[in-house]
């Protein structure tokens, strides 16, 4: 980051792998906040290498309840700084992966996005719950090999698409839904100091790869963040009340295989009997993207 | 006899309302709820509390399940707020994770529990199987005999959870129907003497930008022990202090229910029925008419079973020729009752040797007749003479449906 670049509130010293998409998310997440910023942070790689008893990386009050709650402890921190007084001067951020946020606990999220609470939720998504493991979420794409869906002789691994999460958080009548990427820091900061200067439930969701779960090198995060995006595979779009009203455009899309073939969790697809027609799905997803999201 | 004067205060209300009324007064700042019977009254007196604008600073979040209802106050107790809830039975079983974690935390935040029996087979009344299967949660649980003790319960367990060397969440238990939907004479808190027996909460570590704090961290096996440590620490530092708010709350109020725990007819007491909650009040007529024929029968009511008073009860029973304990609980494969097997484990290493005998009762709902109240007793006094038979058994069970 240039030395313009605004503060962040996350130090070094956390026990994140090399690479790691999380502590990229974060920095970038509480960059664009700011140090009035309280966080909420379900379980997850983030909370577990930022907080080892007794050392904490976070400069701004941070909680951990639990691994499905963070909606509604955002919730309760935004309710009880209203009912003191404190609203106006503190933001409330939470900050989960995919598996907290589309899984587990999306129920808690779904209720603080309806009663309108004024918060702000950002997604780290790396597409499986890599704290345990690499083990399948909803937000695994279609035939990533996970290790609880292995690709093997019958099986070319995720056999589902990702879940929607910002079409199911627009509909809760959210005044701001943004994607954004950890491999677009400038765009992923913009967009998270936008939803917490909107007053409502705003929802950031950004791609993050990681490179111990994806299997690529530490050295490749924003590399490989880029070429989702590139491929179109990961569409950058800013919905306001429903509608979609800002779209970053691909020039000139690179083909889906160029981002598979970088990461091993797709590998089997290069391998394996039948693995060219899967990629061809894969690339017809990238091509719906397009025609959707108007990307190009 | 109650003074006039007194009885002039009085009103009749519904156990709900008063309930109410009482975590009103207490100056909650975020109320947090998922209706559930019977805790229902509860939380829609509470609403229209916040819909007259009758609680200042405050407030009321319509979650959408009661795992939300206890974590949004997990969230508004560490910025500082005073929290309250209501919930019951399956509700609180959602609940279960986030309990320890509430305590875990050491915030303090409070619940009145309106206990009711726990499925399957589904069902709406009244046991205490629910609260009890939330016993090493890290939780305060005060039973309360009567209506009047469920209200005077919230801000003494206010008092007591924020007390600074305590900080640990409390559950005001109530019995689910018999006293939640029971309407009867009270006296609804007065907001000033609310005011002055219950200081604002004024917590040491708060969330706040200004003084940026960790809530929540990882706790390796390097230093997990000692949380838990401290937690049990606070649990017994707490115990005088439960003692010494409820003889506080006496001079403020005029009423007294007992500290950890209370006795009626108990000091020459040769047979003891042990119990908690609302079958107290049966139990004492029952034994009202003992003493009318010259029995020596009392009743020990424990009204904190966490943290579980064991000098108390040791003390309360040394003199007795037998104890029974009645709990509307079970523990599944012991074939007892949770109290039951607290206060022989209590027993068992201190200097008071008296059979203790148990019978778990009233299960779902099922009505405790003062018939079998008299039948316990009869058998207890058979156990005085002549030692256990039957160490823990069922009550009324019905041996021709099996």
């Amino acid at each position: 980051m240039s030395k313009t670049a605004p503060k962040t509130y996350i130090t070094s010293g956390h026990s994140g792998c090399a690479g790691c998409c999380d502590a990229f998310a974060a920095k970038f997440a509480l960059m664009g906040a700011g140090p009035n910023t309280i966080v909420v942070n379900p379980t997850g790689c983030l909370e577990v290498m930022s907080t080892p008893f007794p050392y904490s990386s976070w400069q701004v009050p941070w909680i951990h309840s639990l691994f499905e709650n963070a909606g509604a402890v955002a919730s309760g921190v935004e309710a009880a700084l209203k009912a003191l007084g404190k609203k106006d001067d503190i933001k409330v951020i939470s900050i989960g992966g995919d598996g907290s946020t589309m899984d587990i606990g999306l129920g808690a999220l779904s209720g603080a996005f309806e009663r309108g609470h004024d918060f702000t939720y950002v997604c780290m998504d790396n597409e499986a719950y890599m704290n345990t493991g690499v083990q399948r979420s909803s937000g695994t794409p279609f035939d990533a090999s996970t290790t609880t869906t292995p690709a093997g002789k019958v099986s070319f691994g995720n056999p589902r698409p990702k879940k929607n999460m910002p079409a199911i958080m627009a509909a809760h009548g959210s005044p701001y839904v943004a994607t954004t990427s950890i491999g677009f820091p400038r765009d992923m900061i913009r967009k998270v100091k936008k939803a917490t200067e909107i007053v409502g439930p705003t929802y950031i969701h950004s791609h993050a790869p990681c490179p111990t779960g994806w299997g690529f090198d530490t050295s490749k995060t924003l590399e490989i963040a880029k070429l989702a995006v590139e491929t179109c595979l990961w569409p950058m779009y800013e919905m306001e009340n429903g509608e979609i009203t800002q779209v970053r455009k691909v020039k000139d899309p690179r083909p889906v295989e160029e981002y598979l073939r970088a990461q091993k969790r797709f590998k089997h697809l290069f391998t394996m009997e039948g693995g060219e027609e899967e990629i061809k799905k894969i690339q017809a997803t990238a091509d719906w993207n397009i025609k959707h999201f108007g990307l190009q | 006899m109650i003074d006039p004067a007194y009885r002039k205060k009085m009103v009749v209300v519904e156990g709900s309302y008063a309930v109410a009324h009482s975590a009103k007064v207490c100056r909650p700042n975020v109320i947090s709820a998922y209706p559930i019977t019977p805790q229902t009254h509860i939380v829609e007196d509470l609403s229209q509390f916040i819909a007259d604008g009758e609680i200042p600073n405050c407030e009321y979040i319509n979650v959408e399940a009661e795992f939300s209802a206890i974590s949004a106050l997990i969230g508004a107790s560490a910025v500082g707020a005073r929290t309250y809830s209501a919930t019951t039975s399956q509700g609180l079983l959602l609940m279960h994770e986030a309990l320890f974690n509430t305590s875990g935390m050491r915030l303090p935040v409070i619940m009145t529990v309106a206990n009711r029996a726990v499925g399957a087979p589904i069902n709406i009344w009244n046991d205490h199987q629910d609260a009890i299967s939330q016993r090493d949660t890290g939780w305060i649980q005060l039973y309360a005999e009567d209506v009047q003790e469920a209200c005077d319960t919230l801000p003494q367990l206010y008092k007591i959870a924020e007390d600074n060397e305590v900080m640990l969440p409390g559950m005001a238990c109530m019995d689910g129907f018999i006293l939640s939907h029971v309407y009867e004479p009270v006296v609804l808190l007065e907001q000033e003497l609310t005011d002055d027996f219950l200081p604002s909460f004024q917590p040491e570590n708060v969330l706040d930008p200004e003084d940026p704090k960790t809530f929540g961290a990882f706790a390796a096996p390097d230093t997990y022990e000692e949380f838990r440590y401290l937690q049990e620490q606070a649990m017994q530092k707490a115990l005088p202090k439960i003692e010494a708010v409820a003889k506080e709350f006496e001079e403020v109020f005029g009423r007294y229910h007992g500290g950890l725990i209370d006795g009626y007819m108990l000091d020459d007491a040769e047979i003891i029925v042990m119990s908690m909650g609302s079958i107290l009040g049966t139990i004492k007529n029952v034994v009202d008419e003992y003493r009318a024929k010259g029995e020596k029968i009392g009743v020990l009511k424990v009204r904190s079973f966490r943290p579980f008073p064991k000098e108390q009860i040791c003390k309360a029973v040394k003199n007795a020729h037998a104890v029974v304990v009645l709990d509307k609980n079970i523990s599944i494969g012991t074939n007892e009752g949770a109290l039951f097997t607290e206060t022989k484990s209590c027993l068992y290493n201190s200097k008071v040797r008296v059979p203790v005998i148990g019978y778990t009762v009233g299960h779902g709902g099922r009505d405790i007749p003062v018939e079998s109240i008299a039948k316990v007793i009869e058998e207890t006094k058979k156990v005085a003479k002549s030692g256990i038979t039957v160490e823990s058994q069922f009550l009324d069970l019905k041996e021709e449906s099996l």
